[in-house]
């Protein structure tokens, strides 16, 4: 008895180990978690030896034209004799960049004003709901477009470009979520304590609604993507030789009947980082809760 | 506070002088506007408490116990309540006029309130040691004293950290390991008879029952140390064992801090075993307040002599309790007059058409009716 007291006394229970105790009770979680850091990884890896572990180089011309599958080339060659394998992953780091950096400033955009918003409301509330209500009124698309055009394409400016289209839908649901973490009494326990609006919005509301909000992202992450490649299809995303999944899928389209492995690589590569995402951030929520954690503690 | 005047056996002293009060209620008036219109949820409380006094405040639901005190520690829901009149001095300043900033100060030093759902009242991601932690940095931060230092222990690292790591399911710094909670916080869960106070604080608020989480709201409040507590209902949602374990603690909180304690509840034997006075309040307004004793044994107002009848008394089986007729008067349109009349049974003319006022029919027994005076 003594020694299991001991074990459970304060000081030294890993978080990280029960973290990894409620992922891997799941498959799914599991699942999603791999597809994820396999993501991240193979980005930041390929990013950090300049295509060298693709196996074959992305951008060279051959003259192995549009072949099937087979052990040299595992998913084919395309129409400029590029192997698909070695462009499907160079895209890892682009689409990485642009559904993380999109997500992740929206996340903190959406966290910040919304926060505010519901636990102030009044004129604070209605200037920034009204706000995004201006953001929201546009079709996402078509801002995301004029935005890219007016800056020019590239990379950065379709980052630009798409946070502005992202960050309402986070403000919405980060005021909303505040709105009934606010009305719950230990907000009003920790005003009688003394604690000051802006200690409050940081140390009970954040936590209260962050759960929320990761997992919403990482089923954003997918659409992400998505938006990207559509900006990438008209032009104004990642440019020809680039490799990204978007203008891969629409570049490819053409060859769907006859040569369908060139479209249908990059698609499923969109599909299974957009599910493995959201596996994981259900997962994650999970991880988050106290009172999940508790029954793996 | 400064005179000469000790203050061992509180509440010793009969002399009710103003040197003496901690809180002040004069003619305060709270109105609701609602959308059927405008209620008066208090209609003119005078209320006066001294130092080292547990006050129980009672009365029917919906009669301004918990709009009462919330008034007092400016946490009512604005927009569709406001103060409309009268001053409440406490600390030589009057709070219906000072400013937010100043109030956020004053709560928490000078001023507490613990709520009735202990479980909702603690934040369900941090641990009970963290909460307790929260309060003493804010104490601290109040008293001039910087949270760190050599002398202090290290302050638990911040949530966002956690979270950070948990995410990355990082080896890193390991934050529970060298994590320790303040042995302040620890003394004052042993303060309130938790057993094992080290792994009660590395609790989160879901895995405490009711009782235990309501002593760790008793224990923010001793950390706190304030010089008065308001506390709305915190016992009414315990079992009875655990509930006798609080009021003692309130005792002790009095006793041994000198603190003051507004006790609003509707439970009139909780008020009998725990208040040195009792207040009645019925339709927004204090209809009787008097010493504990004097109350029970002499209650010199209809409402309160209807309420003592509608409740059982010990094994007195020969009397059928007795249910006051009618039921509390709309507050949108209350009845002229005295608010109780058209359910009291020695109403008379007067009562129909002009307010009584609380005058003192002898010392420290306030009553507002016409029948005493």
């Amino acid at each position: 008895m003594a020694s299991t007291r001991k074990f459970q006394l304060p000081f030294d229970r890993n978080e990280a180990a029960i973290t990894w105790r409620v992922v891997k009770s799941s498959p799914m979680t599991l699942a999603g978690a791999v597809i994820a850091v396999a993501f991240v990884v193979l980005a930041i890896a390929d990013v950090v030896t300049r295509d060298a572990i693709l196996p074959y180089n992305p951008y060279a011309l051959t003259t192995q034209l549009l072949r099937p599958p087979s052990l040299a080339h595992p998913l084919g060659t395309d129409d400029l004799g590029r192997d698909v394998l070695s462009r499907v992953l160079a895209a890892a780091p682009i689409d990485a960049e642009v559904a993380f950096s999109v997500v992740g400033v929206a996340m903190a955009l959406g966290l910040l004003t919304g926060g505010l918003a519901g636990y102030r409301g009044g004129l604070t509330e209605e200037v920034i709901m009204r706000v995004t209500d201006i953001f929201l009124s546009f079709p996402g698309i078509v801002l995301a477009l004029a935005i890219v055009a007016a800056l020019g394409p590239s990379t950065l400016h379709s980052i630009f470009a798409l946070v502005p289209v992202w960050w309402p839908t986070y403000t919405r649901l980060a005021r909303a979520e505040t709105l009934s973490v606010k009305s719950q009494q230990f907000i009003d326990s920790s005003r009688a304590v003394g604690q000051r609006p802006s200690y409050i919005i940081g140390h009970h509301i954040f936590p209260n609604i962050f759960p929320t909000l990761l997992v919403y992202a990482t089923l954003d992450i997918g659409n992400v993507i998505l938006t990207y490649s559509i900006l990438s299809f008209i032009g104004l995303g990642a440019q020809v030789p680039t490799p990204e999944w978007g203008l891969l899928t629409v570049q490819g389209e053409s060859y769907l009947r006859s040569y369908p492995w060139i479209p249908i690589a990059p698609a499923l590569a969109i599909l299974v980082v957009a599910v493995g995402f959201s596996l994981l951030g259900d997962g994650l929520r999970d991880a988050l809760d106290p009172k999940v954690r508790g029954t793996f503690g | 506070m400064g005179e000469a005047q000790t203050l061992p056996a509180a509440g010793g002293g009969e002399a009710v002088g103003f040197a003496d009060a901690v809180l002040t209620i004069k003619g305060l008036v709270v109105k609701y506007n609602t959308f059927r219109g405008e209620l008066t949820a208090l209609g003119g409380v005078d209320l006066n408490v001294r130092r080292s006094r547990i006050i129980a405040i009672v009365g029917e639901s919906g009669c301004g116990k918990s709009t009462l005190g919330l008034s007092i520690i400016r946490l009512l829901p604005v927009p569709p309540a406001r103060v409309a009149g009268g001053e409440i001095q406490f600390a030589g300043k009057n709070l219906v006029e000072l400013p937010e900033s100043q109030m956020t100060r004053l709560r928490g030093t000078g001023l507490s309130m613990i709520f009735q759902e202990p479980l909702s009242s603690l934040d369900p991601v941090y641990t009970v040691g963290d909460q307790l932690a929260e309060t003493i940095r804010v104490r601290d931060e109040r008293l001039g004293k910087p949270s760190y230092g050599p002398f202090r222990v290290t302050p638990a690292p911040e949530e966002s950290h956690r979270t950070a790591s948990r995410l990355l399911g990082a080896r890193l710094p390991r934050p529970r390991v060298n994590r320790k909670y303040p042995d302040e916080a620890i003394k004052a869960l042993r303060e309130v008879q938790i057993s094992d106070p080290e792994l009660v604080a590395t609790k989160y608020p879901h895995e405490l029952s009711g009782g235990m989480a309501q002593r760790v709201m008793i224990a923010t409040a001793l950390l706190e140390k304030p010089s008065l507590l308001i506390a709305d209902e915190p016992t009414s949602a315990l079992d009875v064992t655990t509930q006798a374990q609080v009021l003692e603690l309130m005792r002790e909180l009095r006793d041994e801090i000198g603190a003051s304690v507004l006790f609003i509840t509707h439970d009139l034997a909780v008020a009998a075993q725990i208040a040195d006075e009792v207040v009645v309040m019925y339709a927004g307004e204090i209809v009787e307040h008097a010493e504990t004793g004097q109350l029970f044994s002499n209650p010199m107002h209809p409402y309160t002599e209807g309420l003592l009848q509608s409740f059982p008394r010990k094994f007195k089986d020969e009397e059928k309790l007795k249910a006051i007729p009618g039921d509390v008067p709309d507050l949108r349109f209350p009845p002229p007059g005295c608010k109780f009349h058209p359910r009291c049974t020695y109403a008379f003319d007067r009562c129909r058409v002009e307010l009584p006022l609380a005058k003192e029919v002898s010392p420290g027994h306030r009553v507002a009716c016409f029948l005493r005076q």
